[in-house]
């Protein structure tokens, strides 16, 4: 028995009532599907109608939320007034999250590229096949890779500077308002202030340090492994005060007593953060890490301010390849395809991750 | 004309300005000083419209204003005056979409529109565009056919965009008389600005690849003597062909210029959504560009030259250039090597568009000064024929071959208005008044976004009415109308969507500057990557639509 059923059970609803919102319901569902059937017949030019754009069924789609909620409340009473609270967002989901994926997933498997005078068809599995035999794709999933691995190393550096910040130190509040000043920092103005004009190679502070340093030439974005270290270095920059600030958290939540009564039985600080602290962050460490990563998977604001992807491709991800595609060639089909490969394989890493480390867990626990 | 080449040569007007007593006074001035002999001097009286206009703001005068705009699209209504009755076209509305761009472009075109609504009754809704967003938001409308607009701001290369879906209305012959159609440069004549014969563009712009040369670096005595000892035999100067280019820049590897490290000339390998391709290119054209030959960077069944010996060896030559470059230099885009690096002293030879070199002279963050002359692109002492599969040796000398890298913003008219005549009439009056002979001067000598592309914008003297130095301009204007007017020069396929075109060779020849594959190989993989292009948009159309847009 649904909840609705069970709750109408304790409510007199006029069987008038309730008929009247069955039909209110069944009419604008009968005129949502008429409006849509005929919009897109026209678009297949089986019924010429001249619809001039979609609004038609987007008004459609309105007038079936309103009496979906007005049937609900006929039909249900005081639960179908209930129900008008979760509706709209509801609604609101399928019209913005669950269509466009769709529709996304619909594009994808059509060559539609804007400058085509044919329009889109469908081409079945063409972009699959040639996502498969592109080597900028794989080239910028290899950099990826790199780029994930580089949150290992952020971590440390976060929890290094998380357990500093949870020290007794003079200034902790200061530091620690300083230290999350990166994170509030644009992306887009961290490239020009660090990637242009820092790390640049004729009057940039880095530069001239590197000169200082030994290095007679330097330059940060000419040799492919310099160049993906930089890239990695900024955008760890950006982005530890945001692990950081997980650790930290994790760290004051730490229950006092277990950490005193290590000390008492003569744990000295080496030991209590290795066999106390440590393990005990482990929830919160594998949380930040797990949502770094979806973070960094993410990454192109950067590479494409600073490097365009290059020197050839070095690097390159798959977000600004996909940036590529569809803004400078308007490959509407092939962009649409990449993104929904790149959307399932993080999905499908990101479970992996979690499974292991759900392992993992249970293990230590 | 750009705001900041307008700021810096109104800045040098400052000791001048005794030039400018009043557009009498420098009409009287031109009496006794004549043409500079490259330039045509025609006799204007000194109370006509364009005396008039050329002196609002005037020298020194600061930045025009709204009001200024207004005042000039004011006393350039004549020719409206002409074919329009007063409130003709009362009742008619339409919408314009244009940039943004600097405070420029659209909100010139609002103020000298301002005047013409009121005499003529019509009513313009505005639509303005970021430059990053303009690509994206057109070929959308295209796609989707939700064209919403009736007159556009437009760049050549997009006329195959709108040509091909039959977008644009035909440009009527009274407004072919209204703008002086003879008078624009002979290179943005059809089949520039036209489709399948028939002639869409109001041109208010042109473009084309120059290049900007140190003159203190190439006058330098040390240099000079270094040069020497090097067993140059050629004296110590600015290199005229791309073989001299590449020998200026390797000997200037290491050379030290006012105690500083100094580099010949500067690459550009880094992609910039497309627009970086026309930097390759300019350093193809001279190889590429047979004299008497309009196919260059396909052939007439566009087949890709890219991969031919003549492209390879430009791109072999940046491949080749680029570790005698700047550190890093594989990370610059043309935006780095004109404002970062040549304006401020780094890299002695510069392509670039036509502004680069005045805005050397007074941009705070620019320290080269004036030491800057202009000059058409390099030529070749030999030429590819791709007729014969041959380099050859032109007995003339060596080939140049201007590069007309996107050929300059236009006023188009879309096809919407055409079905009502009181519309279209409309819509071509308000195009033909933004891109008439008159509006069409100011425009040139004044913060406006767009670089002269009349004949008669060759006139100094007519400059000189704004205030300018005759000779200065006159060194900034030969650069470019020995470029406009070359025989030779190289305008690219105005074929729908060229700029993917561009960006896949972008990408494709960023891998061969890393040294990830040889030139031949880069050039092989863009010219299959274009081939695909072509199969993918349509072989049959696009082939059709290049022999258009080639005039072939």
């Amino acid at each position: 028995m649904s909840l609705g059923a069970f709750e109408t059970a304790h409510e007199d609803i006029a069987p008038g009532l309730a008929s009247l919102g069955r039909t209110v319901f069944w009419l604008a569902t009968l005129v949502f599907v008429g409006v849509l059937a005929a919009q897109i017949s026209d678009v297949l030019d089986v019924v010429a109608i001249g619809l001039p754009n979609w609004r038609p069924t987007l008004y459609a789609f309105a007038l079936w939320g309103v009496a979906l909620g007005v049937s609900q409340v006929l039909v249900l009473g005081e639960v179908g007034r209930q129900r008008l609270f979760v509706i709209p967002a509801l609604l609101f989901t399928a019209a913005m999250v669950i269509f466009p994926t769709v529709f996304g997933l619909y594009i994808a498997f059509t060559d539609w590229n804007l400058n085509a005078q044919s329009g889109h068809h469908f081409n079945g599995l063409d972009n699959l096949r040639t996502l498969w035999g592109d080597s900028y794709f794989w080239n910028a999933l290899g950099n990826m890779m790199f780029y994930v691995l580089t949150v290992l190393a952020q971590y440390f550096v976060a929890f290094g500077l998380a357990l500093l910040l949870n020290a007794e130190i003079r200034g902790r509040k200061f530091f620690r308002v300083a230290f999350l000043l990166p994170f509030m920092l644009s992306p887009v103005a961290v490239s020009w202030m660090i990637g242009k004009s820092i790390m640049e190679n004729r009057f940039g502070p880095a530069a001239t340090f590197a000169r200082f340093l030994g290095w007679e030439n330097p330059a940060f974005f000419t040799v492919p492994w310099i160049a993906r270290t930089s890239i990695a270095i900024m955008d760890s920059w950006v982005w530890i005060p945001f692990i950081m600030i997980l650790l930290l958290a994790g760290l004051q939540a730490l229950p006092n007593e277990v950490k005193e009564a290590a000390k008492v039985d003569g744990a000295g600080p080496w030991q209590s953060f290795r066999e106390i602290t440590f393990p005990l962050m482990l929830p919160v460490s594998l949380t930040a890490i797990v949502l770094r990563i979806i973070f960094e998977l993410k990454l192109a604001d950067i590479v494409i301010n600073v490097t365009a992807g290059g020197p050839g491709g070095a690097t390159d991800t798959i977000s600004s390849f996909i940036y590529r595609e569809y803004r400078d060639r308007s490959n509407v089909g092939y962009a649409t395809m990449i993104a929904e490969v790149y959307l399932v394989i993080i999905i499908v890493f990101v479970s992996l991750l979690l499974k292991l480390a759900g392992e993992r867990m249970r293990k230590v626990a | 004309m750009r705001k900041g080449v307008y700021d810096q040569l109104m800045a040098m007007q400052a000791s001048r300005r005794q030039m400018l007593k009043g557009a009498a006074g420098a009409a009287a001035a031109l009496a006794t000083e004549g043409p500079l002999g490259l330039f045509d001097t025609k006799a204007f009286a000194a109370d006509s419209v364009v005396a008039q206009i050329m002196a609002i703001p005037g020298a020194g005068k600061g930045s025009p204003t709204d009001a200024d705009w207004q005042k000039v699209g004011e006393l350039c209504l004549g020719p409206t005056k002409a074919n329009v009755q007063p409130g003709e076209f009362k009742g008619v509305e339409f919408s314009f979409m244009g940039l943004n761009n600097q405070n420029l472009h659209n909100f010139l075109f609002r103020g000298f529109l301002t005047p013409w609504e009121a005499y003529t009754g019509a009513k313009i809704k505005w639509i303005d565009l970021a430059q990053a967003d303009y690509n994206a938001r057109l070929q959308q409308s295209i796609a989707t056919g939700t064209v919403d607009f009736d007159i556009i701001e437009m760049g050549c290369p997009f006329e195959g965009d709108m040509g091909v879906k039959d977008l644009l209305s035909e440009m009527p012959d009274w407004v072919k008389k209204q703008i002086d159609f003879d008078d624009v440069v002979d290179y943005l004549k059809p089949p520039v600005g036209t489709w399948a014969g028939k002639q869409h563009r109001v041109t208010i712009d042109s473009d084309c690849h120059t290049m900007n040369i140190r003159t203190d670096v190439f006058a330098d005595a040390d240099l000079g003597k270094a040069w020497a000892a090097a067993g140059n035999k050629a004296p110590w100067g600015a290199p005229k062909t791309w073989q001299q280019v590449q020998v200026v820049t390797k000997f200037l590897k290491g050379q030290k210029f006012k105690g500083k490290d100094v580099f010949g000339f500067l690459d550009q390998p880094k992609p910039w959504g497309g627009f970086q391709f026309y930097f390759t290119a300019s350093r193809a054209t001279a190889y590429a560009k047979y004299p008497g030959e309009k196919n260059w960077m396909f052939d007439e069944n566009m087949k890709p030259l890219i991969n031919n010996p003549a492209w390879v060896r430009a791109i072999q030559d940046i491949v080749d250039s680029l570790p005698f470059e700047p550190a890093d230099q594989i990370n610059a885009d043309p935006g780095t090597t004109a404002f970062q690096q040549f304006l401020t002293g780094t890299g002695s030879l510069l392509e670039w568009w036509g502004d680069i070199g005045t805005v050397a002279r007074t941009s705070d963050t620019a320290t080269i000064g004036d030491a800057l002359t202009f000059d058409i692109l390099p030529g070749s002492d030999d030429v590819y024929n791709i007729r014969k599969n041959a380099w050859e040796k032109l007995a003339s000398g060596p080939n140049v071959a201007p590069n007309m890298a996107y050929l300059g913003w236009g006023i188009y008219v879309m096809k919407t208005v055409d079905a009502d005549p009181k519309r279209q009439k409309a819509a071509w009056s308000a195009a033909a008044h933004l891109g008439g002979k008159d509006l069409s001067m100011w425009t040139s000598a004044y913060p406006s976004g767009f670089q002269p592309y009349r004949k008669s914008h060759t006139n100094l003297d007519l400059w000189a009415l704004a205030g300018y130095d005759k000779k200065y301009i006159g060194s900034y204007m030969d650069s470019q109308s020995t470029s406009y007017n070359h025989p030779n020069s190289a305008i690219e396929p105005r074929i729908p969507g060229i700029f993917q075109y561009y960006s896949i060779a972008e990408d494709e020849l960023q891998k061969t500057f890393a040294g990830k594959q040889t030139a031949q190989q880069g050039a092989d993989n863009v010219a299959a990557a274009w081939e695909k292009l072509t199969d993918k948009l349509g072989r049959e159309n696009q082939v059709k639509y290049y022999r258009i847009s080639m005039g072939i």
